[in-house]
């Protein structure tokens, strides 16, 4: 599971639904892979402001990940504007070294936009996209629930009384 | 040919041997995938989006959501996040190591993910199954119900989701369009092939607030054998399936229910052995 999906699931109890508690699911014992994937530029740009950047920096401290920085690029960030133009200096700064993982993956090809994935995009695209949760747990802060993940693939079904 | 829903639950009518069969198979290949090819083009995406791929199986409409434009893939390639109920088929799913994450879930128990998730939701030839409850405590309506608010509140507004199923007959087609519009949705059935053995019907859903052409009336205009549902109407929702009792239909499911009584979660010990087998 990548942490991007971990960024907008939530407990599925229907006591659980009010709780702020309830997001994010927090992972245990969790074993992680980094799962080479295309950089996507139009995807990241799309789902950034989506995403809820404080669990995701929590997510990424209980994984033992690189800290993120307090606060999530812009839009403007991903990209590098013209050739000329030096990378954003703000990175995520995301050691390679941390998880073992290739460096930079190939981009997705298009011919509308001709933009370039700065640095920014690329550490955005590999805690993301990228880096997965194949074994572990996933706990819910409010009632405790245990949801079991194993290949990746994380057990949602749940018990008739708690539906 | 009797329907596979009416035999038994889909966790066990999509075992290890239904599931390879279904997959391998290149006729339902085939089917599949024109008919996601339909959905997408309902969907009308024009950029890479945020896809929930409700009964995903062993991922055949999913990695047509991977693929890029050059494919036939309008706005792709997409990101997407599927479950379904079946072990067996998301196990074939880790074999072709489809690019869409997967979980093991219950659309009948709603769909976990916050408000405002997903660009877009398909559902390819899964919702027909919703219309059985497999145990006492619930009913199709309830499940159907829970479905359908759970997906409205995970869609963004503007978000659109399309949902090719196979109604058994005109009450279910009711039922299932009923239950998407009292969750909130603009709702237009669309059926090509109509009155054939081919028909397919394919239910249209928007979710207001967004774009102008949220609108349903704007994507089915002009469309041939298009329904379009704008008031909220109320079906009868019947409360079992049709098995007669006593059929072998009905004992089968009985059996099943009773074996299945009490379990937190949906054992496979009978069915599992083979390859990617996830046994939680
Ligand atoms: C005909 S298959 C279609 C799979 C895939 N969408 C495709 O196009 O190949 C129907 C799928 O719906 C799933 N399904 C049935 N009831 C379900 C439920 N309540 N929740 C999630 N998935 C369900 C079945 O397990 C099965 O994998
Ligand atoms: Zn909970």
């Amino acid at each position: 599971m990548k942490l991007l999906t971990l960024n907008f699931l939530t407990c599925a109890i229907k006591t659980c639904k009010s709780s702020p508690a309830s997001f994010p699911l927090h992972p245990r014992d969790a074993e992680l892979e980094v799962v080479e994937a295309d950089l996507n530029l139009a995807f990241l740009k799309n789902i950034l402001p989506r995403l809820m950047w404080d669990e995701l920096r929590v997510i990424a401290s209980e994984l033992g990940l690189p800290a993120l920085p307090e606060t999530p690029p812009s839009k403007a960030d991903l990209s590098i504007p013209s050739p000329t133009a030096p990378a954003p200096a703000t990175t995520l700064q995301l050691d390679p070294e941390a998880i073992d993982a290739p460096e930079n993956p190939p981009v997705v090809e298009s011919d509308v936009e001709e933009e370039t994935p700065s640095q920014t995009a690329v550490d955005l695209h590999r805690i993301l996209l990228e880096t997965c949760i194949t074994e572990g747990k996933l706990v819910c802060g409010n009632c405790g629930h245990e949801y079991a993940v194993k290949e990746g693939v994380a057990n949602f079904l749940l018990p008739g009384h708690l539906v | 040919m009797s329907r596979p829903e009416d035999i038994l639950p889909p966790d066990l009518f999509y075992n290890d041997t239904e599931s390879r069969k279904y997959t391998t198979s290149s006729r339902i290949q085939k089917i599949q995938s024109s008919m996601t090819h339909r959905a997408l083009s309902l969907l009308s995406l024009t950029s890479p989006s945020l896809i929930l791929d409700v009964g995903c199986g062993s991922g055949l409409s999913g990695e047509i959501l991977s693929q890029d434009e050059d494919s036939g893939t309008p706005g792709g390639p997409h990101v997407w996040i599927g479950f379904d109920i079946s072990a067996s088929m998301l196990g074939v799913a880790l074999e072709k190591e489809v690019e869409g994450d997967l979980f093991l879930a219950d659309a009948g128990q709603g769909v976990p993910f916050r408000p405002g998730t997903f660009d877009a939701a398909i559902s390819i030839s899964a919702v027909q199954w919703l219309c059985n409850a497999e145990t006492s405590e619930e009913s199709p309506a309830g499940r159907l119900s829970r479905f359908f608010n759970g997906l409205y509140a995970s869609l963004r507004r503007g978000g659109r989701a399309v949902c090719q199923f196979y109604p058994k007959n005109d009450l279910q087609k009711k039922m299932v369009s009923s239950a998407a519009v009292k969750a909130g949705f603009g709702a237009g059935l669309l059926e090509d092939d109509e009155g054939t053995k081919n028909a397919k019907t394919y239910l249209v859903l928007t979710v207001g607030g967004g774009d102008v052409d949220g609108d349903i009336t704007g994507v089915v205009r002009g469309m041939e054998g298009v329904d379009v549902m704008d008031e909220r109407r109320r079906a009868k929702d019947r409360k079992r399936g049709e098995d007669k009792k006593g059929s072998k239909a009905w004992i089968m499911r009985k059996k099943e229910q009773m074996e299945r009584k009490g379990k937190v979660v949906k054992t496979n010990s009978k069915y599992t052995g083979r390859k990617r087998r996830i046994a939680f």
